[in-house]
C-alpha cells in the first residue's frame, strides 16, 4: 500500500486567509452598527454598493487575467468595507463604486492581486475619489439626520470636530460624544469606543498585533500634547486622538497585512511614521484630516523599514561565548 | 532567571492518545531489518553473511571513522543482505534476519565497576553498544561525549519531547527514571560539568514525579520544567532556555560549553554500561488519529512499520504514515520500513487537506513565530525567485526546518518544501 509523501509539517494550525478576513469584517461591524444608527439605512447601502463592487470587480479580474477565483477568500469584501468605512454616508452611489473599482482593479489586482499591493486598496481608492471629487467626501451629515435612500443633494452638512481643531479650538463636542459616536464624520469613524471594541477583538483573536495601533496612536498622543494648540493640553490630545479617522487608520488601515512592515522593530517604526506624518498634516495642510495620506506614504516607506529592521539573527546577540 | 526563546507555536499536543497508554510489547515480528547506517556519518559494513545464525545483541556491521556499530535485535538467520527502504529516505543497505523466536542472547558482559568508569572507557563502551542521539538526529554518542570531555559546564539531557503526538520519552521517564538516572551520572561522571540539567516540558507531569521520586542520591542532578512550547527540545533554544547562551550561527553546543543528550540515549548508556546490552530495542509510540488503538511499544529495533500498525489495531483511515513527529518527521510512502535507533514514534494521520492556490498575504505570523529570528516571508519570495544573493543576506543555513512558520501560516505557503530547495540551490551554487 502506498501512502502520500507530504513534505513536513504534517500538522497545520487552524489560521487561513479567509478567517482572518472574516475577522475583519466582524471587527468592524460594531462602527458599522454606529453608523446606521447615525444616519440610518443609507450607511448599509452605501457599504453594500462599496462590498459589491469590490467583490465583482475582484471576480471579473481574476476571470480576465485567467487566474483562479479568489471571492472565497474574502480579501475583496474587507476592501470594500473598509472604503465605505471612510466615505461619509450622503455619498452618492457611483462615488463609492468609483472608489472601490479603483482600489480592487488598480491598487491590488495590477499590483499582484491579494498580499502583493504596496500601498492600502481602501486607502487608495479614497485618496483618489478626495482628489477627484473632494465635494462629495466632505458631506458629512449632521449626526442623527436620517438620510434617504436617493439623492442627497439637499442634504443638510455639518462640522466635524476635526474642522474645529483645525480653527483652532476644542470641538463642541464633549468627549463622550466622540467615544461613542455623536459627531458628524465618515460611516466608520465617528465612534471611538465602537472601533476599539473592534481592534481588541483583531488583537484577541491575533489577526494582528497590538504594535503597529499602539505606535501610532501614542505618537499622536505624545506630539498633540507638546505642541497643542489649546490651552488644554489633555483635551487637545484627547480630542486628536478620539476624532477623525485616526483610531480606524491606526486599527484597521495601517495594520494591512501587504502595505506595512512584517519585523517586530519596524511595525513599532511605522506605526510612529504614521503618526508623526499625521499629525503634520492635520496641523499643516489643507484638509482637516491627515490619516489617509500618512498611511499611504508610510506604506511606501515600509519595504525600506523591513530591511532596516531585521530581527538580530539568533546566536550573534549575546551569550555564544565560553566562560 | 529564566530565558526563553521567542517564537514557536502551540499545537494541539495530540499526546493525550498515548500519554496514559501503558508500555507494551509486541509480538515479536517474524523478520527484523537492520539497516547498516542508523546514525549521521558512514554505513557500517556487514560482519555476517546470508545463511548465518545471528543471537540477539550480536554485532552485525561495524565500520571505520564517524560510524558505530548496528547489533541483530532478535536471534536467528541471516536471509539477505541489500538495500532496503530507510525511513529517513531513499535505501540504505540492511541486513535481514529471520526471527528463530528464541531470543539466544550474545553474551552481555555488564561493567563492574560501573561508578568509576573513565571518560575513555565510557566512550570505548557506548561506541561498542552502538548508541547514538536518539531523540532523531542519530549522531555517534561517543564521538558527541568524546569530543565534549573537559569542555563544558552544562551537561543537558532533553526530556522536553516538544514534538506533539510522541509520549516515547515520557513513558521512558515513567518507566525506568531510575535507569535514566544512572545514565545521566555515568555521563556526568565523564564529562565533568558544573551542571547537570533534565529539561522536561510541563506537559509532562507524571515523568517528572517519576524522576523526582528518584533523585535523590544523585547527587548534582536537577530537573528543570519548561513551560511546552515547540520547538523547546531543538537544541539551540533548550541550551537557551537553561544556560541563557545563544549557539552561534554554524556552531555546536560545545562552542558554548554544553552538551546535549536525549532522555533515550541516556538509557541506552545506561543498558550499555550496567547491563552490558547494545541499542536492540526502543519505545516507539504509534500513534495519530488514523490507527485503531494508539499504544507505545517496546520494540526490537528492525521491527516493520506495518507489523506495528498492525499490533496497534491498524489504521482506520487511509492517511499518512510519518516517522517521527508530526512537525518535523518524514512521510512514508510505504509502511514497510523498519524501526531505526532513532524512531520514537510511528504517526497516522488522516489524509492531507489539500490547499489548491497557497497564497502569501504577508501577515508577517512567520516572522513572529520564527525561533531562528528569520524572516520567512523574505525568504519565500527569495527562494522563488532564486535569488541567492538574497538568501544569503536572509540567513536562510540557519533555518533549522523546524516547520513553526509552515504550520502557522493562513495562506498555507509550504515552507519549508521551498527552504529546503533554497538551501539545495545555494550548495549547488556554492559548490
Amino acid at each position: 500500500m502506498n501512502f502520500p509523501v507530504t513534505s513536513s509539517p504534517h500538522i497545520h494550525s487552524r489560521e487561513n486567509t479567509s478567517r482572518i478576513m472574516a475577522d475583519v469584517c466582524i471587527a468592524l461591524l460594531p462602527a458599522l452598527v454606529v453608523g446606521v444608527l447615525q444616519n440610518g439605512s443609507r450607511t448599509l447601502t452605501v457599504t453594500l454598493t462599496s462590498i459589491l463592487t469590490a467583490v465583482a470587480c475582484e471576480g471579473l479580474f481574476r476571470l480576465l487575467t485567467r487566474k483562479h477565483n479568489t471571492l472565497p477568500d474574502l480579501s475583496a469584501v474587507v476592501t470594500g468595507l473598509l472604503l465605505a468605512m471612510t466615505l461619509p454616508a450622503a455619498v452618492p452611489y457611483w462615488v463609492a463604486a468609483l472608489g472601490a473599482a479603483f482600489a480592487v482593479l488598480v491598487t491590488k489586482g495590477l499590483c499582484g492581486g491579494l498580499g502583493q499591493n504596496p500601498f492600502n486598496p481602501a486607502l487608495a481608492g479614497r485618496a483618489l475619489l478626495m482628489l477627484v471629487f473632494p465635494v462629495y467626501l466632505t458631506r458629512y451629515p449632521a449626526p442623527g439626520t436620517m438620510l434617504p435612500l436617493g439623492s442627497t443633494a439637499d442634504v443638510v452638512t455639518s462640522a466635524t470636530p476635526l474642522h474645529s481643531m483645525q480653527m483652532p479650538a476644542l470641538p463642541e463636542n464633549s468627549l463622550l460624544d466622540l467615544l461613542l459616536g455623536r459627531t458628524g464624520g465618515y460611516v466608520g469613524e465617528v465612534s471611538a469606543l465602537a472601533l476599539l471594541l473592534g481592534g481588541a477583538y483583531l488583537v484577541y483573536r491575533k489577526v494582528i498585533s497590538p504594535r503597529i495601533p499602539l505606535c501610532y496612536v501614542g505618537t499622536v498622543a505624545v506630539l498633540t500634547l507638546l505642541f497643542h494648540k489649546t490651552d488644554s493640553a489633555l483635551s487637545w490630545m484627547l480630542c486628536s486622538v478620539f476624532s477623525g479617522g485616526l483610531l480606524l487608520g491606526a486599527i484597521f488601515m495601517a495594520t494591512d497585512y501587504a502595505s506595512a512592515p512584517v519585523t517586530p522593530m519596524g511595525q513599532m517604526i511605522y506605526g510612529a511614521l504614521c503618526g508623526l506624518l499625521t499629525v503634520v498634516f492635520r496641523y499643516t495642510g489643507l484638509y482637516p484630516e491627515g490619516v489617509t495620506y500618512a498611511i499611504l506614504l508610510s506604506n511606501a516607506a515600509a519595504p525600506l523599514i523591513d530591511r532596516w529592521t531585521a530581527p538580530v539573527r539568533f546566536g550573534t546577540q549575546e551569550g555564544g561565548q565560553t566562560e | 532567571m529564566r530565558h526563553l526563546f521567542s517564537g514557536g507555536v502551540h499545537p494541539a499536543d495530540g499526546k493525550a492518545l498515548t500519554a496514559e497508554a501503558p508500555l507494551q510489547t509486541v509480538p515479536a515480528p517474524d523478520q527484523v531489518v537492520i539497516p547498516l547506517r542508523q546514525h549521521i556519518g558512514a554505513p557500517c559494513q556487514s560482519l555476517v553473511q546470508v545463511g548465518d545464525h545471528v543471537c540477539m545483541g550480536q554485532k552485525i556491521g561495524d565500520g571505520e571513522g564517524l560510524c558505530v556499530p548496528v547489533h541483530a535485535s532478535v536471534s536467528g538467520t541471516v536471509t539477505a543482505i541489500g538495500p532496503m527502504p530507510h525511513p529517513g529516505g531513499g535505501t540504505v543497505p540492511a541486513i535481514t534476519i529471520r526471527n528463530d523466536h528464541q531470543d539466544t542472547p550474545a553474551p552481555f558482559t555488564p561493567c563492574p565497576d560501573p561508578e568509576n568508569l573513565t571518560a575513555e572507557e565510557l566512550v570505548r563502551i557506548i561506541r561498542e553498544a552502538g548508541v547514538v542521539g536518539m531523540g532523531g538526529a542519530t549522531f555517534p554518542t561517543n564521538v558527541k561525549a568524546g569530543g565534549a570531555v573537559g569542555k563544558i559546564d552544562t551537561l543537558i539531557i532533553n526530556a522536553c519531547e516538544c514534538e506533539p503526538y510522541i509520549t516515547s520519552d515520557d513513558l521512558l521517564l515513567q518507566t525506568r527514571p531510575e535507569d535514566v538516572l544512572k545514565g545521566v551520572r555515568l555521563l556526568r561522571n565523564a564529562l565533568q560539568p558544573k551542571d547537570t540539567v533534565i529539561a522536561v516540558e510541563d506537559n509532562k507531569p507524571k515523568a517528572t514525579a517519576a524522576l523526582q521520586a528518584h533523585l535523590s542520591g544523585f547527587e548534582g542532578i536537577r530537573i528543570q520544567v519548561l513551560p511546552t512550547r515547540y520547538p523547546q527540545g531543538a537544541e539551540k533554544q533548550l541550551i537557551l532556555a537553561i544556560t541563557g547562551r545563544q549557539v552561534p550561527p554554524g556552531k555546536l553546543p560545545g562552542d558554548v560549553a554544553c552538551a546535549v543528550f536525549n532522555v533515550h540515549t541516556s538509557a541506552a548508556v545506561y543498558d550499555a554500561v550496567y547491563e552490558g546490552k547494545p541499542v536492540i530495542r526502543r519505545i516507539v509510540s504509534v500513534t495519530g488519529e488514523a490507527v485503531a488503538h494508539p499504544q507505545n511499544f517496546l520494540v526490537p529495533v528492525g521491527t516493520s512499520f506495518a507489523h506495528l500498525i498492525a499490533a496497534a489495531g491498524g489504521l482506520k483511515d487511509a492517511g499518512r504514515i510519518i516517522s517521527g513527529g508530526p512537525m518535523m518527521g518524514f512521510a512514508q510512502a510505504s509502511a514497510d520500513v523498519p524501526v531505526v535507533k532513532g524512531t520514537g514514534s510511528i504517526l497516522c494521520l488522516p489524509g492531507a487537506r489539500t490547499v489548491e492556490h497557497p497564497t502569501c498575504i504577508r501577515c508577517g505570523k512567520c516572522v513572529e513565530v520564527c525561533p531562528m529570528h528569520l524572516l520567512p516571508v523574505y525568504l519565500n519570495t527569495a527562494c522563488q525567485s532564486r535569488d541567492l544573493a538574497s538568501l544569503d543576506r536572509l540567513h536562510l543555513t540557519d533555518c533549522m526546518e523546524c516547520g513553526c512558520c509552515a504550520y502557522i501560516c493562513p495562506g498555507h505557503l509550504p515552507l519549508v518544501e521551498t527552504f529546503r530547495a533554497g538551501k539545495k540551490a545555494m550548495k549547488e551554487a556554492n559548490k
